[in-house]
């Protein structure tokens, strides 16, 4: 599993980051930082799924 | 209220969001109206239009086209006679290109680790606050957690962010009032204005400037450039009194309607009481289902959306709370599920104009609830039949008469 995150349809509503800290961090501005570029480890695949769930902007993906 | 508002025949063309109907009955309303009528009208406020489905809402925020404007924000008689692309209260009132910079300055203060900053600040307030509304409660059997709770938590922090007395807090509620909650014109003593009370405020941080880096927002905004330029007066004062206004009856009404749920729900109290996990997803779930906030917008070019005739200068009211509770986006989108997994909630809004305080917001919500729950373990609303919510763009319960079973 990895994760596509769009920076350009993202506005800063931090959900990921609150959801799912191991896998987004945020920039000084508070937009989304995609921390794992590559294959999301199995016991992170849940949280994946959540951060995907809850971006009102639909700025994450899951790419199987 | 300051007049007495005509009757609504018929919501689909006649909505009055201003109307104490549309208060006790909104759930009401917009569903009726998503499956009736998804795009509302109403002459009222000079001709008004109110999606109701999350799709419509969502789209409208986006402006791909460019269709709409900013420049007016909160639906009154008059309309807003200071011009796109900045407008009166930057950045929320303005549109591209100037909006991207002016909210980029606003970016750094409002970003999640700065606001986590005042969390402790935040907790030990609200303890204080329950201290106080405990002994009232022991004087009396109840206290309001409206206004002995909800209502002071925002007033205190962005007092403290803003670099004014917290003691102004009456004030800024009267400034509120005339801005948002009650917006009709009325002559008001220059003294009293908003605008004058900021002027004060700027002056005195320019007789006294701070370096890059130091003071409040105010110092910051006084020290920092748009295209190369310093912010016009005009624009410090609008970002300023924006700030002010943005997070205080949207904060309140937030927390004022989570803990009116949790004293209707004692399920959903003891779930909440009791598993510190689910408490993230509860406090999105309260912002989901309680959403306050109505933003607006202007029809910026006549134009045609599913058949109903936009006309330029129409207002567009856009119903985040209704946008939430749309079954189209999500399941089960009129109950309350403290538990939710998926819930793109539109609460902050959705677009470039995401609310610029929500992780401030969000703090203040989460940490109210923490503390209240923790300390008042148990309680119930003294009558539930006659809790009023409030009218216009924010909606949240305006008294909340508690009594408590059990505290610490």
């Amino acid at each position: 599993m990895k994760i596509n995150y769009n920076r350009e349809l993202c506005q800063g509503h931090n959900r990921c980051y609150m959801l799912a800290p191991e896998i987004f961090d945020v920039d000084d501005e508070g937009y989304a930082v995609l921390k794992i570029e590559g294959e999301i480890p199995a016991e992170l695949h849940d949280k994946a799924q959540l951060c995907v769930d809850n971006c009102p902007e639909y700025a994450i993906e899951i790419a199987e | 209220m300051d007049a007495k508002k005509a009757p609504v025949e018929d919501w689909t063309t006649d909505f009055d969001h201003t109307h104490p109907d549309y208060a006790a009955n909104a759930h009401q309303i917009w569903d009726d109206l998503r499956e009736e009528c998804p795009i509302a009208h109403s002459d009222r406020f000079g001709g008004m239009w109110m999606p109701t489905r999350h799709e419509d809402i969502a789209a409208i925020a986006a402006n791909k086209d460019g269709l709409y404007t900013s420049r007016g924000v909160v639906v009154s008689e008059v309309r807003p006679d200071i011009p796109a692309p900045i407008g009166y209260a930057p950045p929320i009132t303005s549109d591209p290109p100037f909006h991207a910079p002016a909210r980029k300055l606003l970016l750094g203060p409002f970003a999640p680790r700065k606001v986590q900053a005042l969390e402790p600040f935040t907790r030990e307030y609200c303890h204080s606050l329950v201290d106080a509304a405990l002994e009232t409660s022991n004087e009396q059997g109840w206290f309001d957690a409206a206004i002995g709770y909800s209502q002071n938590i925002p007033v205190k922090v962005i007092a403290q962010m803003l670099g004014l007395p917290a003691e102004d807090g009456p004030v800024f509620r009267r400034f509120i009032h005339n801005i948002i909650e009650n917006p009709v014109q009325r002559e008001i003593p220059e003294e009293e204005t908003v605008e004058w009370y900021f002027d004060q405020q700027i002056a005195k941080r320019k007789a006294n400037p701070k370096p890059p880096g130091e003071g409040d927002l105010i110092d910051h905004l006084l020290n920092v450039e748009v295209f190369g330029e310093a912010l016009a007066p005009e624009h410090v004062r609008g970002t300023v009194v924006l700030l002010l206004v943005a997070g205080i009856d949207t904060t309140w009404s937030s927390i004022g309607s989570a803990i009116w749920h949790l004293a209707l729900h004692p399920n959903d109290l003891a779930r909440f009481r009791d598993d510190p996990e689910v408490r993230p997803f509860a406090v999105e779930e309260f912002l989901r289902a309680y959403a306050p906030v109505t933003m607006a917008r202007m029809v910026a070019e006549d134009h045609e959306l599913q058949g109903c005739p936009m006309k330029k200068d129409d207002w567009l009211l856009l119903p985040f709370p209704a946008g939430n509770r749309d079954p189209e986006a999500f399941e089960d989108a009129d109950k309350f599920v403290i538990d939710r997994q998926k819930n793109r909630h539109g609460a902050f809004g959705l677009g470039i104009h995401r609310c610029l305080g929500s992780n401030l917001a969000r703090m203040e919500l989460s940490v109210a609830l923490d503390v209240f729950v923790d300390r008042i373990r148990d309680f119930s609303l003294v009558d539930p039949a006659n809790v009023r919510f409030s009218t216009g763009q924010i909606r949240g319960p305006r008294e909340l008469p508690v009594s408590v079973k059990t505290n610490v």
